[in-house]
């Protein structure tokens, strides 16, 4: 980004937007004074944080990153909020006063002592706001705070930024792609432009109604600019895959007894519930690739002349049947190009190389990453990660497809492609399972909902 | 009263509602020992049971111990769990210096190079008490340890540099997130199609796309924590003070009591050589 004109007074709480790489991050980032050195990138022009360059303004600007768990420092709650305090040389007794009344603030009311690694998302976050507020900001920075949560964590983590701002917080900038979640609790909206500059900044009713077709084009959630839903023909389905009495879990310790579900072709099934009900273990399951508890998992539907249990099934076998994307989608990628990346289901299960190029073109370039072959699949933006993780599974033509989180933090134009090409999958006789929390997802595309609820199984 | 239980009723007088004041008072005095001393205690029985290889000095050491283990604060079983490898290791290490040992006295058994004589029982015998007798206060004040008490420690007491103190205190919390990455990384391999053949070379590439995810996991955490103020000019301060009192010397204190018992008991019996010299 270059060429950018900017000045935010104390009291204003500021919702930064602009397209993905229009550079909001790295500007959260140099306001922080957490950028890099000069090795790691060129900088021209001025940052001055209350009238100091930014580097030296660390610790007097507070930053709240996207990911919850690489933001806990240590293994204590009181020790972690304390770390920041311990940084800048605040006296002992005046740290502790610090963490209990910044714990409070953002409703975090636990043991001192309480491990953070039995922490939700959203208390992780809001830990990390504790961690910040202890600190006594003039200016805090979050950047995309709640794009990792589940639907009360995104709550959480906004209520607990709304009490504080009317006791100890008073100037804020944001960043987040889904307005609605912020728009109670800012006066100004920017909106950079790609490669530099402002597109547009006012008060966010004058930039809403002004800038609002542009911005929903561009992946900011817009409210009342919900994507439209696909079209979806009816289909003659047959049954792939029956579950009867099916018990599920991880090393033989049940997470979930007795379900009964039928998945068949151009149907799709949405599985929805609260965090830890055991939904990506069912998808885990389902998918072939956590052996179930008890109860049988029929899937004759899709064996073509294998055994009827897909955890019996050899992973190059499983590849063509059932396509299965992760939650996280670096989890999944063993290549070092988005190309190799395609290539490698087909070539598991035996396809000629003349039909996998053949594949690879297609789907690359019906995901719209036919641009990226070359590019380590690490290197890749989040929207073009999940496309990515998404296209993996597709190049093999599975019958069944199992989805966990596919629309997580992704922006509303990622969001309407996936769920458009989901809807092409089901009007051509694929079945979907999907596990989220998104109810425009579920409404867009779910014929059936499996709603799970934290019943843990007595042993 | 040790330093952090004082830490711990000061806080609680500020009011924090939930802070478990009375769970706290009623754990073992050896939970809130500085684990600086704790290290020194674990070298100076170590130091002294090396200095000689006889079975007099090792079995004093290990009856002391054993002796002092009820105040120690682990429970039985979480400490024969944990300590399982030092027995299996102690009686492997037993077993093959009985077979194998410098021969000496009655041949009881002879099968090729193994013979099993007076000389090699009683080496066996001496080997195992020692490893026991050096295992058993190592395992049980390490089990003790808890890495942040360490961290203050050893950069309050030990004066070592909080940066990198800190910095391994904060990349072993992320460690714990491996297994759970690892499970993940086998799962996602078998719903690509690569999982059946190969094994050494998946594994392989598996630890790479590890390490590939730590790393960034690692930097991520790295900008947190430049975020919040470290690394940075100002002088730190501690939030918990790492005491190094009469309690702590007491404990070393102990250590140098079981490790004179044990080389007097062996002086006394006649059977002490000093670094193993016969």
């Amino acid at each position: 980004m270059s060429g950018l004109d900017l000045s935010i007074s104390p009291g204003e709480r500021v919702l930064l937007l602009g397209a993905s790489g229009a550079g909001k991050s790295t500007l959260i980032h140099a306001l922080a004074g957490v950028l890099g050195g000069e090795d790691e990138g060129e900088q021209q022009g001025q940052l001055l944080v209350a009238g100091r360059p930014a580097e030296q303004s660390r610790g007097r600007v507070g930053l709240v990153l996207q990911d919850p768990d690489s933001q806990v420092i240590l293994a204590k709650v009181g020790d972690d909020v304390a770390f920041g305090c311990e940084n800048l040389g605040v006296a002992r007794d005046e740290i502790w006063r610090r963490v209990h009344e910044s714990l409070t603030s953002v409703g975090l009311n636990l043991p001192l002592d309480h491990p953070t690694n039995q922490l939700s998302g959203g208390q992780k976050q809001r830990l990390a706001l504790a961690g910040v507020l202890a600190m006594r900001p003039g200016l805090v920075l979050l950047d995309e705070p709640t794009a990792n949560l589940d639907p009360d964590g995104v709550t959480e983590v906004r209520d607990a930024v709304g009490s504080i701002l009317t006791d100890t917080l008073s100037t804020f900038i944001v960043i987040e792609h889904r307005v609605d979640v912020w728009l109670e609790l800012v006066d100004r909206v920017i909106v950079l432009e790609p490669g530099g500059g402002v597109l547009a900044d006012g008060t966010p009713r004058e930039v809403l109604t002004r800038h609002g077709a542009s911005l929903a084009a561009s992946g900011v959630w817009v409210p009342g600019r919900t994507p439209a839903a696909p079209q979806r023909v009816p289909f003659e389905s047959t049954q792939l895959v029956l579950a009867s009495d099916l018990t599920i879990g991880r090393r033989g310790m049940p997470i979930q007894a007795h379900l009964d579900i039928a998945l068949s072709s151009g149907r799709s099934l949405a599985v929805t519930g609260p965090n830890g009900a055991g939904k990506t273990t069912l998808g885990l399951t389902l998918a072939g690739l956590l052996p179930p508890v008890s109860g049988t998992l029929d899937a004759s539907g899709l064996a073509r002349g294998l055994p009827p249990a897909p955890i019996a099934w050899k992973s190059r076998d499983l590849v063509s049947r059932i396509g299965s994307v992760f939650q996280d989608p670096e989890h999944q990628f063993v290549t070092g190009s988005v190309r190799e990346e395609l290539a490698v289901g087909p070539r598991a299960a035996k396809v000629a190389p003349a039909e996998i190029a053949r594949r690879v073109d297609e789907v690359s370039s019906r995901l719209r990453l036919d641009r990226l072959l070359a590019v380590n699949p690490f290197t890749l933006s989040g929207g073009e990660k999940r496309r990515l993780s998404v296209a993996t599974a597709l190049v093999s033509a599975p019958p069944l497809l199992v989805l966990d989180e596919p629309t997580f933090g992704q922006d509303a134009r990622t969001w309407a492609e996936l769920v458009q090409l989901l809807a092409e999958l089901l009007n051509a006789g694929r079945s979907i399972v999907s596990i989220t929390h998104d109810a425009a997802f579920v409404d867009a595309i779910a014929d059936d909902e499996l709603r799970i609820t934290r019943q843990l199984v007595s042993a | 009263m040790s330093a952090q239980g004082a830490r711990v009723v000061k806080k609680g007088t500020r009011g924090v509602p939930d802070t478990p004041v009375a769970q706290r008072a009623r754990v073992a005095p050896i939970l809130r020992i500085n684990p600086v001393a704790k290290l020194a205690t674990a070298v100076v029985v170590g130091v002294a049971l090396l200095l000689s290889l006889d079975p007099v000095s090792a079995g004093a050491a290990l009856a002391c111990e054993l002796v002092l283990c009820p105040w120690a604060g682990v429970d039985i079983r979480r400490f024969l769990v944990r300590g399982s490898p030092i027995l299996i290791g102690a009686l492997l290490a037993g077993l093959t210096i009985a077979l194998y040992g410098k021969a000496s006295g009655a041949v009881y058994l002879q099968f090729l190079f193994a013979h099993v004589t007076d000389g090699s029982l009683g080496l066996a015998g001496a080997t195992v008490l020692r490893i026991l007798a050096i295992g058993v206060p190592a395992l049980v004040l390490f089990l003790t340890i808890d890495p942040t008490d360490l961290a203050d420690g050893l950069a309050q007491t030990l004066r070592l540099p909080s940066r990198f103190v800190l910095g391994a205190l904060a990349a072993l919390r992320l460690a714990s997130l491996f297994v759970d990455d690892w499970r993940s990384l086998e799962l996602a391999r078998r719903a690509r199609g690569i999982s059946d053949r190969g094994r050494l070379r998946r594994l392989a590439s598996q630890a790479f796309a590890l390490l590939v995810l730590s790393i960034r996991r690692g930097s991520k955490l790295a900008t947190a924590m430049e975020a919040r103020g470290f690394g940075g000019e100002t002088k730190r301060t501690w939030a918990r003070e790492s005491r190094f009192g009469a309690p702590e010397i007491l404990l070393i204190l102990i250590g140098f009591a079981v490790a004179s018992i044990a080389i007097v008991a062996a002086i006394a019996a006649g059977t002490w050589r000093f670094a193993g010299g016969f």
